[in-house]
């Protein structure tokens, strides 16, 4: 009797100690030098289940990717979704109501959303060598005027790429494909992902990308070279709120919104400067290199709704004024 | 072999009504309306226009090429002849990674034009796209053409000698009309077999300016979950392969690219040989680039290689050997089907057997794509996705299963089935006794190449793969992507000894002594 007891628990605790819980996020994430792996020793070690990352290519494509799986999808959580897709998100249905007891986040503007997390957050910028460049443009009419070679993201799949599209439908709105089309011969490829383009940078293979004002303290602290810095656009920069959320067909929704909890922890938020590196989005100590970043005067991000309403005209312009 | 052949014909109208029934899913997904988008033109332009200067390039090049190969005789000029079938078994990828080594910003290349004050090369683009199809169809088209040149007959040209006829004239009167047969077919083959290029314009197409249909198919639904878009690409995609392949029949009829020995031209005549020497080598530089690229720079990481990279090449050899096993059963039962219905009603073969071929027409993205909005609700498709890609692969290395198989079981059927009728032989003492003799060739033949096809596939798998079901290719691509070089490189060395090294031994298994 003892032993049949004995049995039973141990079955009953073994779905327990295999509970998974599935993450769909962008490449860069997971890879090794990525957030990823700090972050799942330090939720696994305070959940005792099993993270999984699925790096599902980059952050935009994460939207179709759901809705292609449809409510069978495997994942239970989506982290790296931004706020220029959180409107695509949201109509997808897919999503359940974040915790509601998080922790106000300490973000630059004002943050409601019952359903989306921010996690962390920068402003879009053009990285450069700043040996390579003589002169370094400051705006994107000087940009496209010169023969600078830029590498950029497809908006389609990246939120970095997406990012841009709508930096430049901020400042320029329906004028944006004068801008586009000047900007056509300064792009030596547009890559799917962040990643791809961030690397094809590093190989030498432009002279500049579209990534963050962050990305310089990557290099400075990582790898002691203070060689990189981003171009100051006087006009302002548009900036990027990352966030995460749930499920609402996860079939672990306790650990969801666990993991949700976590991601606003202090714990977890002082890990992101300097794996992410990019800002965090609660109250958390920024590492000294920071301090050394460019901090744009003039903040831009259209909100969820707008950026909605304006992507497909702006996709048609980047389009149309690309493929010419 | 009567039930055989009996369910060979079942496999072969199943095989058309899934082709059949995933365009007509496409066509309900685009709602029968074809709406395009200004960026929908542009990939049909790009498509169009690289596919042309790709076919124009190879004719161009490998005329020259063929003409050298055909009257020079020198040491590996046999060994030079069959590594131009290679090409057909070379992962896309293995070759992108290649040319990048050798073409790229960071390329071999670049860094000599840097030396001497030029600009490193860019070929993200339409450049890169239509270079990496040159490699990949100068071959097929120099194989096409030595042929035509083998075509000629000995006595042409040696009247030709006899008449004195100097370089002009040989080539206006001798080569020439065998040219003008020759070359529209291999051009309009290549343009086909470019219009459907996925994994080349996906790794080195450069944004919306350089986006092929398929790689829109690809974009719509990846990126934007937009299957009326996919749905309407498709059909146009597959309106556009119809059409050409339609006018390939109409206009030529190719002939097969074989390997095997074309015997050079006894006349060879000593004006020209330097030229000819150039050509020669220059092109030889080009192909073997970029595979002694993979093999130097990949080496190396071959020791080391991460585990996931292990994990998918595992997961490949499965799936190519799963496809091999597939093409050749259906194959061997679909010919069996297709001799027994020449014998009984001739034209419904014929009419049968062409059908079977235009599936080689659809591009597989495009069956994937159809596939994929059918089953859409009924399974998760990154769960199929490995079955999906083993019966896509199979399929496309089918039409080449049948060209080997049915002259062999008709041939079977005339030599030793007259026998077996005498003796009453029937069922698996029949297939075995007097069939699989005469197929063990064809078969071994038919099961490398897709095993060799399904091994570096870099196109279903790029839809619906995901980490657990990642194969070779994909991963390879992922750490491309990722820019890890070093470790992309070591899984395109992986990839290339497993793609050839399968083709090898299982071809070799039909060539073994057969105690039968």
């Amino acid at each position: 009797m003892l032993r049949t007891t004995a049995l039973f628990a141990a079955l009953a605790a073994m779905p327990a100690q295999a509970q998974e819980l599935v993450v769909y996020t962008y490449d860069s994430f997971t890879a090794d030098w990525g957030a990823g792996p700090q972050v799942e020793a330090l939720f696994e070690a305070e959940c005792g289940c099993d993270l999984t990352f699925v790096g599902t290519g980059d952050g935009a494509a994460m939207v179709a990717r759901l809705q292609l799986e449809g409510a069978g999808t495997d994942a239970d959580v989506v982290l790296g979704l931004d706020t220029n897709l959180i409107q695509a998100a949201r109509e997808t249905g897919l999503f359940a109501p974040a915790p509601t007891d998080l922790a106000v986040p300490a973000l630059p503007i004002e943050w409601q959303d019952d359903t989306f997390v921010p996690f962390d957050w920068s402003y879009f910028a053009f990285v450069y060598e700043t040996y390579a460049l003589d002169t370094v443009p400051t705006s994107f009419e000087e940009l496209a005027q010169s023969d600078i070679s830029i590498l950029i993201q497809d908006p389609r799949s990246s939120t970095p790429g997406l990012g841009l599209l709508m930096w430049i439908d901020a400042l320029y709105g329906d004028d944006a494909d004068q801008i586009w089309s000047d900007l056509a011969d300064n792009i030596v490829t547009v890559t799917p992902g962040w990643s791809e383009a961030y690397g094809l940078f590093l190989e030498g293979e432009a002279e500049m990308v579209l990534s963050y004002t962050t990305s310089p303290a990557y290099h400075l602290i990582a790898e002691e070279d203070d060689g990189k810095a981003t171009a100051a656009f006087e006009e302002g920069h548009y900036m990027q709120v990352e966030v995460a959320a749930a499920l609402a067909d996860s079939d672990q929704p306790d650990l969801a919104a666990q993991f949700l909890t976590f991601l606003t922890s202090a714990q977890l938020q002082s890990v992101l400067p300097t794996t992410q590196w990019m800002y965090p989005a609660y109250e958390a100590e920024v590492p000294t290199g920071f301090d050394t970043l460019q901090s744009p005067e003039i903040a831009l991000l259209q909100s969820p709704e707008v950026a909605a309403e304006r992507r497909d005209a702006a996709l048609a312009i980047w389009q149309d004024a690309l493929s010419q | 072999m009567k039930v055989t052949g009996w369910v060979g014909i079942a496999a072969g109208l199943l095989i058309l009504l899934s082709c059949a029934a995933a365009i007509s899913a496409l066509i309900g997904a685009s709602g029968g309306a074809i709406s395009v988008s200004g960026a929908d033109f542009s990939a049909i332009r790009f498509t169009l226009l690289q596919a042309a200067l790709s076919a124009l390039g190879s004719l161009l090049i490998a005329v020259p090429l063929a003409r050298a190969l055909a009257r020079r005789r020198f040491r590996g000029r046999d060994l030079l002849v069959t590594a131009m079938g290679a090409p057909f078994l070379l992962p896309v990828l293995v070759a992108v990674l290649g040319l990048l080594a050798i073409w790229g910003r960071n390329g071999v290349l670049s860094a000599l034009m840097e030396s001497v004050g030029a600009e490193r090369l860019n070929i993200y683009g339409l450049t890169g796209v239509v270079l990496a199809h040159l490699f990949f169809n100068i071959p097929l088209v120099t194989r096409l053409l030595l042929q035509g040149w083998a075509t000629i007959p000995p006595e042409h040209l040696r009247l030709g000698q006899q008449l004195g006829f100097g370089p002009v004239e040989r080539f206006r009167l001798i080569e020439m009309p065998m040219l003008r047969t020759v070359l529209p077919g291999a051009g309009l083959l290549v343009f086909l077999l470019c219009i459907s290029s996925f994994a080349i314009a996906l790794t080195l197409g450069g944004g919306p300016r350089a986006t092929t249909l398929e790689l829109a198919i690809y974009q719509a639904i990846r990126f934007e979950f937009d299957l009326p878009r996919a749905g309407t690409l498709a059909m146009i995609q597959t309106g556009l392969c119809l059409i050409v392949a339609a006018v390939t029949m109409l206009i030529a009829r190719p002939g097969e690219a074989r390997a095997g020995m074309i015997h050079p031209d006894p006349f060879s005549p000593p004006e020209g040989r330097v030229l000819d020497g150039v050509v020669i080598a220059s092109v030889a530089m080009f192909l073997s680039g970029p595979v002694l690229a993979v093999i130097l720079r990949g080496a190396p990481a071959l020791l080391e290689l991460p585990y996931g990279v292990v994990e998918a090449a595992i997961r490949s050899i499965l799936v190519a050997l799963s496809s091999a096993i597939l093409t050749v059963g259906v194959g061997m039962a679909l010919s069996i089907g297709l001799v027994r219905m020449a014998e009984l009603r001739p034209r419904l073969a014929r009419v049968f057997e062409a059908a079977m071929l235009l599936v080689l027409v659809i591009s597989p993205f495009v069956l994937a794509t159809g596939w994929f909005i059918l089953l859409r609700g009924h399974v998760d498709p990154f769960a199929i996705a490995l079955p999906m890609v083993v019966t896509i692969n199979a399929l496309m290395a089918l039409p080449f299963a049948l060209r080997a198989f049915v002259p062999a079981v008709a041939m079977a059927r005339r030599t030793d089935g007259r026998l077996a009728d005498m003796l009453g032989l029937t069922g698996y003492t029949r297939l075995r006794h007097v069939l699989l003799p005469h197929m063990r060739g064809p078969a071994a033949f038919a099961a490398g190449l897709a095993a060799a096809l399904s091994m570096g596939d870099l196109g279903v798998i790029a839809l619906f793969g995901s980490t657990t079901t990642a194969t070779l290719p994909l991963v390879m691509y992922q750490l491309m992507g990722a820019y890890r070089m070093e470790a992309a490189a070591g899984a395109a060395l992986l990839l290339l000894l497993l793609s050839f090294g399968m083709f090898a031994v299982i071809d070799r298994l039909g060539k073994s002594h057969d105690p039968v």
